[in-house]
């Protein structure tokens, strides 16, 4: 029993964090169709200007918030820079371009924060909590309420703001949104800043339990874009249950089967729920309109 | 305008008579892992390279002549590493090459290098470098299978027979797991859990309560580097597991300790003399090289050189060594000369290499460390 507790433990812990990016790849998509490969990075970016920003003396709590902010900015800056210029090209050109910037921001990462492996203090303590026989740290805590708390915002923005229907609307129809009033633009550029800060923070949560390094990214980006899928692009709450279910199935198939065939595992479930819905859990199905 | 090409062209005379005396120089290549998943190999090796060329030459360089580094970034890339391995021989005419920070750019350099004949002397850790023996390729980083033969000697000695064993699934765990399970036999000592983790997985706690649940373990070995073993440390923290646990030499530094924080705390490790270099007892004969490589390091770099650097120290000292003692630049008088080598000692142990070992270290070389309020202890 207490072996079951831990392995689920385990497996919210890490689903969480796909959870944030599979949220964060939600949002760009929602605004543009796109999806954003450098959101990996993003997470990177969050984890890696905490470390230096605390190594330099700055309060824990501030140098959280700087990275966020950096991470914004970042965000802005390649929409400004590399989204914007590029409009009215297809969306495959555009998710290259993301690809591109995701290895450009992992070289400039590898050149200003260096190659070697980081970490701060967790926020509350290193002692776990015993529950039911198994531990779980307060750190982990940390990721899952404060995943659960972006996934209620962002909910709450995109379904009861006017800019949040405006994100929404400029994702449906560009042109149609433009003519109603909308500064497509701004969504846009909103959406990238947006799902900037949601990385950042996972990145920020989860890197006293997780460690961080330039390259982090790669491999977040491709977990949390396999939840995404597996929830239905597009879709917040399926970007949620994606990321969970998709830790939860790694942690129970190297619980009970065997750690070789976690990744493995995983995949499979994913391809087998693609095969029979095709849009994903929560996915709405696409319609064409002629 | 006819000035201008007259200068040009006295320019470009000038540096064609200054290029012919630099051609008495000695050519030494290297393909390292500088960029890349490995760079935190590549990086310290190639910075102890570029210092150590430096050196020579406000020295006078070897036997009065200049040592020059032709370098390439393979970025841990096997491909790369092959093309650059022929470059360096057929366009660049090295004499000898120090390189591959990983088994698998060396594994795929070494066919070139015994085909062009040209002494090749790799960074790697894995065994299949130099057994079997291959006339021209040399290694100075202790074997994976000699980390496991010391910590199972160490457990034989604490007197307990039964261990777990977690091991990363990239190359470094997988080769240094099949080590450890081919040679443990020998130590009376049974694996009775074999668990493996992902390269980029940021949480052990299943595989280690899979451990934990299994009747009669009494310590863990880790295998593995990079991130993973810090996390399966703190995981272990987590679960409040009782046992003695062992890491290899993959994590011997001090960004380990670091990173894993107070759950290092206890664990022992299979080191070498650079990492104690301030403990190292009076009289120790490799004090005097580790502490002045240390020293050396630090002030040029402005941090410390890690046990991956230290490779690349011995390999170009040795290779200088090989040089000198030839009298010569013809890479079979190099080569002959680096088989030669006895009693030399460098910052990872004292290298005394034969027609049947390419390596030349004992298991003397290792020192069992352990981890003890956050400082390295010599566990004797």
């Amino acid at each position: 029993m207490s072996e079951l507790l831990q392995f689920l433990f385990s497996g919210l812990t890490v689903g969480a964090v796909y959870a944030l990016v599979a949220l964060g790849f939600t949002l760009i998509y929602n605004a543009s169709g796109v999806v954003n490969f450098a959101q990996g990075e993003f997470v990177m970016i969050g984890g890696m200007t905490t470390v230096f920003l605390f190594d330099a003396g700055a309060p824990l709590w501030l140098a959280c918030a700087g990275a966020i902010v950096v991470a914004m900015a970042v965000g802005y800056l390649l929409n400004k820079l590399a989204i914007e210029p590029a409009r009215g090209a297809s969306i495959v050109t555009l998710i290259i371009i993301t690809i591109g910037a995701s290895i450009f921001l992992r070289g400039v990462a590898q050149v200003v924060f260096g190659k070697s492996i980081h970490r701060y203090p967790a926020f509350s303590g290193e002692a776990p909590f015993v529950i039911g026989g198994a531990t779980i740290l307060p750190q982990s805590l940390w990721v899952l309420f404060g995943g659960a708390a972006i996934f209620v915002g962002l909910w709450l923005f995109l379904t009861r703001s006017i800019t949040g229907k405006a994100v929404l609307a400029t994702a449906n129809n560009r042109l149609a949104a433009s003519l109603v009033g909308v500064n497509t633009n701004a969504m846009m550029t909103l959406s990238f800043a947006l799902s900037a800060a949601i990385g950042a923070l996972a990145g920020v949560l989860a890197t006293p339990i997780t460690l961080t390094s330039f390259d982090v990214g790669v491999a977040l980006a491709l977990k949390g874009f396999a939840a995404a899928m597996l929830g239905g692009m597009g879709s917040p709450v399926g970007a949620l249950i994606g990321g969970l279910l998709l830790g939860l199935i790694e942690a129970l198939t190297a619980g009970y089967i065997s750690s070789e065939y976690k990744d493995a595992a995983a995949f499979i479930v994913i391809l087998v729920v693609l095969f029979v819905m095709p849009s994903g859990l929560f996915g709405r199905a696409a319609t064409e309109r002629v | 305008m006819r000035l201008k090409t007259t200068l040009t062209a006295a320019a470009a005379i000038a540096a064609l008579t200054a290029a012919s005396p630099a051609l008495a120089e000695i050519r030494i290549g290297s393909s390292l892992s500088v960029t890349g998943p490995a760079s935190f190999l590549g990086d310290p090796e190639l910075k102890t390279l570029e210092m150590l060329v430096d050196q020579i030459n406000a020295e006078g360089g070897i036997n009065g002549e200049e040592v020059r580094l032709i370098h390439y970034d393979d970025a841990g890339d096997a491909n790369r590493a092959r093309t650059f391995a022929t470059r360096l021989v057929e366009d660049d005419e090295v004499v000898a090459v120090i390189g591959g920070s990983t088994t698998g750019t060396t594994m795929a350099m070494v066919p070139v290098y015994q085909d062009e004949e040209i002494p090749f002397i790799s960074l790697a850790g894995a065994v299949v470098i130099i057994d079997p023996v291959k006339e021209y390729v040399f290694k100075t980083p202790h074997t994976d299978r000699m980390a496991c033969e010391k910590i199972f000697a160490d457990i034989q000695a604490r007197g307990l027979s039964k261990v777990g064993m977690i091991s990363g699934q990239g190359g470094f765990g997988k080769s240094m797991r099949e080590q450890c399970l081919d040679v443990v036999g020998e130590y009376g000592i049974e694996v009775v859990a074999d668990e493996t983790y992902g390269p980029d997985d940021a949480d052990m706690t299943v595989q280690l309560t899979r451990i934990r649940n299994t009747e009669g373990v009494e310590a863990v070995v880790v295998a593995g580097f990079g991130q993973g073993p810090a996390i399966v440390t703190r995981n272990y923290a987590q679960l409040g597991i009782d046992l003695p646990m062992y890491q290899s030499h993959g994590v011997a530094s001090d960004a380990f300790i670091e990173l894993a924080g107070e759950a290092a705390d206890g664990v022992r490790l299979p080191g070498t003399a650079l990492l104690i270099a301030d403990i190292l007892p009076e009289g120790d004969p490799q004090r005097e090289v580790v502490q002045a490589y240390k020293a050396a390091y630090e002030e040029r770099y402005g941090q410390e050189p890690s046990t991956f650097a230290g490779y690349a120290y011995d390999a170009f000292q040795l290779l200088v060594k090989a040089i000198e003692e030839a009298g010569s630049t013809d890479p079979n008088a190099i080569r002959d000369a680096l088989e030669a080598t006895s009693g030399h000692v460098g910052v990872t142990g004292e290298f005394n290499m034969s027609p049947e070992d390419h390596m030349g270290l004992d298991l003397s070389a290792f020192r069992m460390l352990e981890i003890r309020d956050g400082e390295w202890v010599l566990v004797e």
